[in-house]
């Protein structure tokens, strides 16, 4: 590695965000990017957004792909609002970003793609490289082609193997620029393309060749450095919602002592939970590919009534197909797990955009009163937490639950502490044993769970359904005072579930002008909005439900202690409808339907107006 | 599973104490009672046997039987039948449903639990019309049914849920009658013991909406000659005095007289792995000048998608060994503050 000839500077937070076409590697190289930083010991949130086409026309706007990330000294919960630094590897990609980048913030273009067919594409009518367009940023614009093509000489590579490898020389150039070491790349390289030499020598010479061309460079005076942020003590990785999803699930059936079966069709942005779980066959994961939406709850709740414990995943359309089973599910009262990765509606909408626009769905989206417990994750790593307490309620008290999480969480990255899996509390089950006289309906007092006597167990013969049943034998019943009690029976089930979570807790003040009360995804761009106005010696707390229904116990009186009640959403006032519907209290919202997470800056304003007034 | 040898097990075990509620007449009872004589003679611990239905007349039947049942959505009984064969592959699975629930709200799964070839079972009662909905046209329907949703008459082409069947790869291709009890008593047993999914279409009257959709078929005066009872390795002989073959000419089927001597040399065999016969038969479902065959169609062994789910489950056991939580957590770069 080359002898850093620039002198060093400090910062407190980076926020970098590589953008290019969907065939120019940006994920792979954000991902990449994300674990070196990860080594590195700062925090970080990593925010990957690309098109629903697999390959739009290259060079359009439309197939711009990017992945954010911000990493820190502070401790951090999202991926930054705004850039310091944006790689825009065509001009499609410096159209749709710029917009983002801070005043005087580092533009890294690669000169070579900055063509007139792509800048026609692109909608520039002129160069913006060429031009003083970009007066108010600092350009650093390079022919990386070829660059990379001169370091790659004599290796005999097509011009096509040469482009492809110009994210690496971003990369490289990127990571000599704010310190990150080469080498959990060069590993990575090495393993991703073992059996073709040929490339990895390319990637790993373009690599480098970004990484030595930092010294040249006149418009970098610095090489910048952050420094390593406090975390509490322990082992820790990098991870990414979903698969945080998948790890929760798997130590919960641990827990449990059941196997899993999961169920799932192809949907965006969870289609990633039936991979991964797919691959973990020796855990006794039993997956199935369904043939739909419907198909794939349904065979749910077959495995669950025979003793698995089951879960589907699923996005909003999916979740909109699967309403009339998941009524099934509350009528038999069977323990299933299904995970909504939100993203944005109505209809077909914006598959591979966040929103958490499925909250009332989630609570209401059945014929009849079908009551459900729903709880939702607020980062990536949270998704661990959050997917074991649902097989934690699922269980103890034999009822579907519905997690929400969604695409921001799905994608998004942060460093997670690896828990102590034997100190995770065991998940007990209603299973029955062998029995004479077995009555399904009869209930555990405390949480009203009916008993699970699952086939292949002698003496526990019965039959469940959709039909009403009586409360006290099972059997189908059409008495109407029956069928109240069981309209009755199925929310108390649901409520009382409030005696088993925990009490909100507000961070930061107690009471006064400001309470904060948020859901999901937002967790990062909230708190960081209320540790910032309570800098400023705004009064201000943060309630961040990860129960939604039921409500913690203490909620109601929580908001009383506080003048406002501010809810920030990636919806149209969702959570808000649901806290003056319950609590008869004039909260107000601050709501985003952009596809995009809450920003700091936006939380903040609504709190500094409230909290002025 | 040492249980099986010792198992006695008498119709009045599988009787439920539940009032049976189909309208008195209905072709439902007579299936109900051949499956309650079937069920305590296959071997099966009682408590292994599960019954899964959609919606519908016919999906009640779970109700009356004193196993583990499941009375699930329109259509959807044969995905919750997968993921409970997947989850307990040792259990005996018995889908019950009918024209409107499979072939029509349910098609989609239909087709897919047949080609999949789970081993389990799916009756599917076929009686040409909504009954539970009082009457509308079904997708077996002839065209030109009249009926509440079609008071000039429907347009719409039945299925043929055989053919259908069969086009979806499934490996056991049956049908009966309900009036048929003996035969129907067979063809239980068959299915059972045919390890993929076993499709048996029963006829069934629904005497308050469609009375004598089958009668033809079940008239004592005239089914001799309107059945083609199959049997494997027989000539496809029909008829009052057994007089009529059905030979195979080019392509197709054609009826023939065997009054002639040696004529029966020319009846085909009925070979039930033969694919090309099996299409030829479904194909005689709606032709009147055709009798109609019963029995099994086709048959096909080819390994269940459990069996081979479960060999994945058990390599990667034995390759990987069980799986470690702690190792999965940290199987990724990890550092420690």
């Amino acid at each position: 590695m080359a002898n850093k000839s620039k002198s060093k500077k400090n910062v407190d937070r980076v926020v970098i965000r590589f953008t290019g076409d969907s065939g120019d590697g940006m994920q792979l190289t954000g991902s990449r990017f994300t674990e070196a930083t990860a080594i590195m010991g700062n925090d970080l949130a990593t925010y990957p957004d690309y098109p629903a086409e697999i390959r739009a026309p290259a060079g359009s706007l439309a197939g711009v792909s990017s992945f954010q990330i911000q990493f820190s000294s502070d401790n951090i919960g999202t991926p930054g609002d705004k850039l310091d630094v944006l790689v825009a590897m065509n001009p499609a990609a410096l159209k749709t970003n710029l917009a983002d980048l801070k005043t005087s913030g580092i533009i890294i273009a690669n000169k070579a793609n900055y063509t007139d067919k792509n800048l026609r594409l692109s909608g520039w009518e002129l160069n913006p490289l060429e031009d003083d367009f970009l007066r108010d940023y600092r350009v650093i614009a390079l022919d990386m082609t070829r660059l990379v093509s001169n370091a790659v000489e004599d290796m005999d590579l097509s011009l096509k193997l040469i482009s492809r490898s110009t994210n690496m020389f971003a990369l490289g150039l990127v990571s000599w620029m704010y310190d990150r070491t080469l080498d959990s790349t060069i590993n990575f390289i090495k393993d991703k393309f073992a059996k073709r030499p040929e490339l990895v020598e390319a990637n790993i010479r373009a690599l480098k060749a970004g990484y030595n061309y930092g010294d040249t460079i006149e418009e970098i005076q610095h090489v910048v450095t952050v420094s390593k942020a406090t975390f509490e003590p322990g082992v820790y990785r990098n991870i990414v919602g979903n698969q945080a999803l998948c790890f929760g699930l798997i130590t919960a059936a641990e827990k449990a002592g059941l196997d899993i079966y999961f169920s799932g069709y192809p949907i965006t942005p969870a289609s990633d939970i039936l991979h991964i779980l797919s691959g973990y066959k020796n855990f006794r994961i039993k997956t199935f590919q369904a043939e739909d939406e419907i198909a794939a709850i349904m065979s749910v709740i077959g495995a669950v009534f025979c003793g698995d414990l089951g879960i589907t995943a699923t996005s909003g359309p999916g979740m909109a197909l699967k309403g009339e089973s998941l009524g099934l599910a509350v009528a038999t009262e069977l323990p299933l797990v299904v995970l909504n990765i939100q993203r944005a509606g109505p209809s077909t909408g914006m598959p591979t955009k966040t929103e958490q626009a499925d909250l009332l769905q989630a609570l209401f989206g059945r014929n009849g009163e079908s009551p459900v417990v729903v709880i939702a994750a607020n980062s990536p790593a949270d998704c661990f937490s959050t997917a074991f307490e649902a097989c934690r309620i699922a269980l103890e008290h034999m009822i579907p639950v519905v997690v929400l999480s969604d695409a921001f969480l799905a994608h998004g990255s942060e460093p997670w502490l690896i828990p102590q899996t034997k100190s995770l509390p065991k998940i007990r089950t209603h299973l029955a044993g062998k029995s004479n006289g077995f009555n399904s309906f009869k209930r555990e007092e405390k949480t009203l769970a009916r008993q699970w006597g699952i086939p292949g167990t002698k003496g526990l013969e019965h039959r469940v359904g959709g039909l009403e049943k009586d409360i006290e034998t099972g059997d189908v019943s059409y008495d109407p005072i029956n069928h109240e009690k069981m309209m009755n029976l199925r929310q108390q089930k649901v409520d009382i579930i409030a005696n088993d979570i925990p009490p909100v807790d507000p961070f930061g003040d107690k009471n006064g002008k400001v309470l904060v009360v948020g859901w999901g995804s937002s967790f990062g761009a909230i708190r960081e909005a209320v540790n910032r106005s309570r800098k400023e010696n705004h009064s201000v707390g943060h309630v961040h439900l990860r129960h939604l229904n039921p409500f913690p116990l203490n909620l109601g009186e929580t908001l009383l202690k506080y003048q406002n009640i501010l809810v920030p959403e990636m919806n149209s006032g969702q959570l808000l409808l649901l806290l003056r519907g319950k609590f008869l209290i004039d909260a107000s919202g601050l709501n985003k339907v952009q596809g995009k997470p809450l920003g700091v800056d936006e939380v903040y304003d609504k709190i500094i107006e409230l909290a002025g007034a | 599973m040492s249980e099986v040898s010792t198992i006695t097990l008498s119709k009045k075990d599988f009787i439920s104490d539940q009032d049976v509620r189909w309208c008195p007449g209905c072709g439902d009872y007579a299936i109900l009672s051949q499956v309650q004589k079937v069920f305590p003679n296959l071997g099966i611990p009682k408590e292994n046997f599960l019954v899964v239905s959609g919606i519908g007349c016919s999906s009640r039947f779970p109700y009356y039987l004193d196993t583990f049942g499941f009375h699930s959505i329109h259509g959807r009984a044969p995905a919750l039948a997968t993921g409970a064969k997947i989850a307990n592959p040792d259990l005996s699975v018995w889908i019950v449903t009918g024209d409107g629930d499979s072939m029509s709200i349910g098609g989609n799964h239909f087709i897919h639990v047949l080609r999949r070839n789970f081993d389990l079972n799916i009756l599917l009662f076929n009686n040409q019309v909504y009954g539970l909905t009082k009457g509308q046209y079904s997708p077996t329907s002839e065209i030109g049914r009249i009926s509440n949703s079609t008071p000039f008459g429907s347009v719409d082409y039945p299925f043929n849920p055989p053919l259908l069947a069969l086009g979806a790869g499934g490996t056991f291709i049956a049908r009966g009658i309900d009036r048929e009890q003996k035969h129907l008593q067979g063809l239980l047993y068959e299915a059972y013991k045919h390890k993929g999914t076993s499709l048996v279409e029963i006829y069934q009257n629904c005497w308050v909406f469609n009375d004598g959709a089958f009668a033809s078929l079940t008239d004592r005066e005239i089914k001799m000659e309107t059945q083609l009872i199959l049997e494997n390795g027989k000539p496809m002989i029909f008829g009052r005095n057994q007089d009529k073959g059905l030979m195979l000419k080019g392509s197709k089927l054609e009826v023939i007289s065997l009054t002639k001597k040696n004529s029966i040399n020319e009846v085909m065999i009925h070979d039930e792995q033969n694919k090309i016969q099996g299409l030829l038969l479904s194909e005689l479902t709606y032709d009147k000048n055709y009798p109609t065959p019963i029995g099994v169609l086709y048959r096909e062994e080819k390994p269940t998608y459990e069996t081979m789910l479960h060999n994945q489950l058990a390599t990667a056991l034995k390759t990987r060994g069980k799986g470690n939580l702690d190792k999965l957590f940290n199987d990724s770069h990890t550092w420690k503050v």
